[in-house]
């Protein structure tokens, strides 16, 4: 290199072409483009300037509420960790005793036998959701509802651990997804579809959501249907109502045998 | 003189061996999404496939190759034995460790995340400390072609450096600045959370991260085939290069702009502002002058070589050209398919453009053909140019190299047309099946059935490729002549600095990725509620 950088025509002609280059592109990405559309919430200079640049903005605080629905939803957040907090006391063998009150319905050690599910081995956190929803009133039930009213969190917590403790009992038929109805297996993607098995486990599994095998026929077949006329609503985002709305009867009922196996 | 043939052929081969298990990946995915297949009734299958055949051909195929290619130059350009050698087995290793690492998880379905790791999915970690390693045995090469064009410059002060060098290291630098993005993202977003360290994953800041990593990776994957183009081709077809000058500028302008314009690949995120897209849209559009540069002195020194053979006349030349040479068929076939690829990537760059086209099926026909095409071609050719010398035997079976170019070329076009417009259609991509039967979507299946077809002969051509090469190492011993690079029309005798060195480029590269991704890093770390908790894959809730 001889001389000084400043003299030198390599160096000011890259830095200054480059230099030059970045100003026309912000001049056209900040102030240009953004002057062009005058439908924007914020005008002026530094409004668009900033709104270019993506600074987050409340832009939401000028308008109007948002709405709230007249009916009753799930107002439960799942995270990975909304069941980890350290259990002041609780845990299993507490659950296990305020338990007593399900076993006349969900089976001694949580397999029913009626049409109630079955809770032994259902992740936690599906079962604390559910409990949650039966307890805010976002899913109806008349048996559930004054069993759960006056728990406290950490009842829900230790009885969702408790349940999920207890060992499942899975058929074998469902371990297999060749024979599984085309609804489990692949949707149908046309309809909005997704498979079963992408949230109910054997694909892949949400958290909150329920394992389906097995389960009681009856109950299954209910469920769905409530889902479809929408007189269940808790699921969040209406993701089971949006589905079982779209499915035919024989793929309810094509789901319903698969999941519930010989019950 | 080549002093480590070993070195270069384990990567070589290496290289060439994972392309060719991933490429039947590649042709059974085709054909399972496509009518002639019933649907997968497991699409995590189709899911593992993509992550392994993506991983091996995005990430370990061109990094193995430019590794390879790359210690070959070293050595053939600046006369002098490679430095460092055994860290360069070292870094080798690493990479077969990365690579075992990465894909065995992989194959027992823990980590169809894809080779884009999609965050907030998060998958088994040994995926992501796999692909870690991969990129920390690279960084070794990176580390050595700088010490080894250091030790040369001490030796021969002033002396110019060698084209095909300073373009290796130009190669070696970029990919060692663009790779940070990918491992930041890696070290500080995804792997606490697939350690069990941390519970939420900043998804936005990931694929800005990424995104750092993404474009200029792709110029990465281009620089063997540049130096190919420029330093081994116009030697092969007995012609000059057209201007020594043009080149060393082609290549410091790659290493300028393919840096700073990786948000063109989240204009449909939210999480960037709309004047950075605009920012990258338009350096973008700046990687356009050295291709052109490229494309201008290739096809004068091509012109040069003609009319050393007796070529007259305005376009008479082209016929003078020594079409039998296996560089030049390549050389013209790479072009054809750049042309293509580059025209479908007008559209990708473009803001808006880009709308009509985002995650669909014409992206993965872009990319292929650029990649699978253009690119991989070239490394066909530079393996044929290279291997008499690496193994000492001759490399006869020209008639099988013309099927192979052409195979390639032809399977690569009706594997990536139908591709393309089956993406204009609207059909997405990373999608395990599709339902035909449904009204309008007929046509969408016609084109899968073709591009099938394509899939199938570059699966045919691919195994001729390594048939050639495999045949190579048992053929008569010959005593090849010392291996040339292309030389100038006017010989460079000496370079004004910045030519000669790559201090300014760099120094480019680094204050534009400030500038164009300072502010909305900065931004999005400082947004903790772009925290989100992480979707597990493999069957953990
Ligand atoms: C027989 C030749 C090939 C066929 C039939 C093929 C087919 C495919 C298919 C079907 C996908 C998945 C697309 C989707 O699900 O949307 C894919 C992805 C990919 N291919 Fe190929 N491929 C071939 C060769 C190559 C070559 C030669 C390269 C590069 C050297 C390559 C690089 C990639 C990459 C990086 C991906 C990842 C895309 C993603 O994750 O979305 N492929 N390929
Ligand atoms: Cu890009």
């Amino acid at each position: 290199m001889s001389g000084p950088l400043l003299r030198n025509r390599w160096f000011v002609g890259s830095v200054g072409g480059t230099f030059l280059l970045l100003v026309f592109s912000v001049f056209v990405g900040f102030v240009w483009l953004p002057s062009a559309q005058d439908d924007s919430l914020f005008k002026g200079l530094l409004n668009s300037i900033c709104s270019a640049a993506g600074v987050p903005r409340s832009w939401l605080g000028e308008a109007s509420a948002p709405v709230t629905s007249p009916v009753k939803v799930s107002e439960v957040v799942m995270t990975p960790t909304t069941l980890d907090e350290p259990s002041s006391g609780g845990g299993v063998g507490r659950g296990a005793t305020l338990a007593l009150r399900c076993t006349m319905c969900h089976g001694l050690r949580g397999v029913s036998t009626s049409q109630t599910p079955t809770l032994a081995g259902q992740y936690a956190s599906s079962l604390y959701k559910e409990l949650r929803d039966f307890q805010s009133g976002a899913r109806a039930s008349a048996v559930m509802a004054p069993l759960v009213a006056e728990l406290h969190d950490q009842d829900l917590r230790d009885l969702s651990a408790y349940y999920a403790s207890l060992p499942r009992q899975q058929s074998p038929a469902t371990q297999d997804l060749q024979s599984a109805p085309d609804i489990v297996a692949t949707g149908a993607p046309m309809r909005n579809i997704p498979p079963c098995g992408s949230c109910h486990g054997r694909l892949t599994a949400k958290l909150g959501v329920p394992w389906l095998d097995p389960q009681p026929r009856d109950y299954l077949k209910t469920q769905l249907e409530a889902f479809a006329h929408g007189t269940r609503r808790n699921d969040t985002s209406a993701q089971m109502r949006n589905i079982a709305r779209n499915m035919t009867t024989e793929e309810i009922d094509a789901s319903v045998d698969y999941y519930s196996g010989t019950r | 003189m080549i002093y480590n043939k070993r070195l270069i052929l384990a990567h070589f081969w290496l290289a060439f061996a994972l392309f060719g298990v991933a490429i039947l990946l590649g042709e059974w995915q085709m054909f399972i999404r496509s009518p002639l297949h019933g649907w997968l009734r497991n699409a995590d299958l189709y899911y593992r496939s993509v992550t392994a055949h993506g991983t091996v051909m995005g990430y370990v195929f061109p990094t193995l190759v430019a590794m390879g290619f790359g210690y070959f130059i070293s050595e053939a350009a600046l006369g002098q034995p490679l430095v460092g050698r055994r860290w360069a087995w070292a870094g080798y290793y690493m990479i077969i460790i990365g690579s075992v690492a990465a894909v065995v998880p992989v194959a027992m379905g823990l980590d169809s995340v894809l080779y884009t790791f999609y965050p907030p999915m998060i998958g088994n970690a040994f995926y992501y400390i796999g692909v870690v390693l991969v990129v920390v045995g690279s960084w070794v090469w990176v580390a050595l072609m700088g010490i080894n064009l250091y030790v040369w410059k001490r030796a021969h002060p002033g002396a110019p450096v060698p084209l095909a060098m300073f373009a290796n290291v130009a190669g070696a630098y970029l990919w060692g600045w663009t790779a940070v993005g990918a491992a930041l993202e890696l070290l500080f977003q995804i792997l606490p959370v697939a350690l069990g360290f941390a519970t939420t994953i900043n998804a936005g800041l990931s694929r800005v991260l990424f995104s750092w990593t993404l474009h200029a990776i792709v110029y990465f994957w281009l620089m063997p085939a540049y130096i190919a183009f420029y330093t081994i081709v116009p030697r092969a077809i007995g012609g000059r290069l057209y201007s020594d000058s043009m080149a060393r500028i082609s290549f410091a302008l790659f290493l300028v702009f393919a840096m700073p314009i990786g948000i063109h690949h989240l204009f449909a995120d939210p999480e960037v502002g709309a004047g950075f897209k605009v920012v990258h849209s338009i350096f973008t559009a700046m990687v356009a002058v050295p291709t052109l540069l490229t494309v201008f002195t290739i096809c004068a020194s091509v012109e040069i070589a003609a009319r050393l053979r007796g070529g007259k006349g305005l376009f008479g030349w082209v016929k003078a050209l020594p079409w039998a040479n296996p560089q030049m068929l390549a050389l013209a076939l790479s072009f054809v398919m750049l042309g293509f690829g580059g025209a479908g990537g007008l559209i990708n760059m473009s803001y808006q453009l880009d709308s009509t086209i985002h995650n669909t099926q014409w992206v993965t026909g872009h990319f292929h053909l650029i990649f699978g095409g253009a690119i991989v071609i070239m490394y066909f050719a530079l393996a044929y140019d290279l291997w008499p010398h690496l193994t000492g035997r001759a490399l006869l079976n020209l008639r099988l190299v013309h099927w192979q170019l052409w195979l390639w070329f032809i399977g690569m076009i009706v594997l990536t047309f139908p591709w393309h417009y089956a993406g204009l259609l609207g059909m997405p991509r990373r999608m395990a099946f599709y339902d035909y039967t449904a009204p309008g979507m007929f046509a969408e299946g016609v084109s899968v059935v073709m591009s099938t077809i394509g899939g199938a002969i570059l699966v045919v051509s691919a195994a001729l490729f390594l048939t050639v090469l495999i045949r190579n190492h048992s053929a008569a011993r010959v005593d090849p002549e010392p291996f040339t690079f292309s030389r100038a029309v006017h010989e460079p005798v000496s370079l004004p600095w910045a030519l000669n060195g790559l201090g300014l480029w760099l120094g480019l590269m680094i204050a534009l990725t400030i500038t164009n991704y300072g502010y909305p890093i900065v931004q999005l770390m400082m947004t903790p509620e772009g925290r989100v908790p992480p979707v597990f894959v493999g069957g953990k809730p």
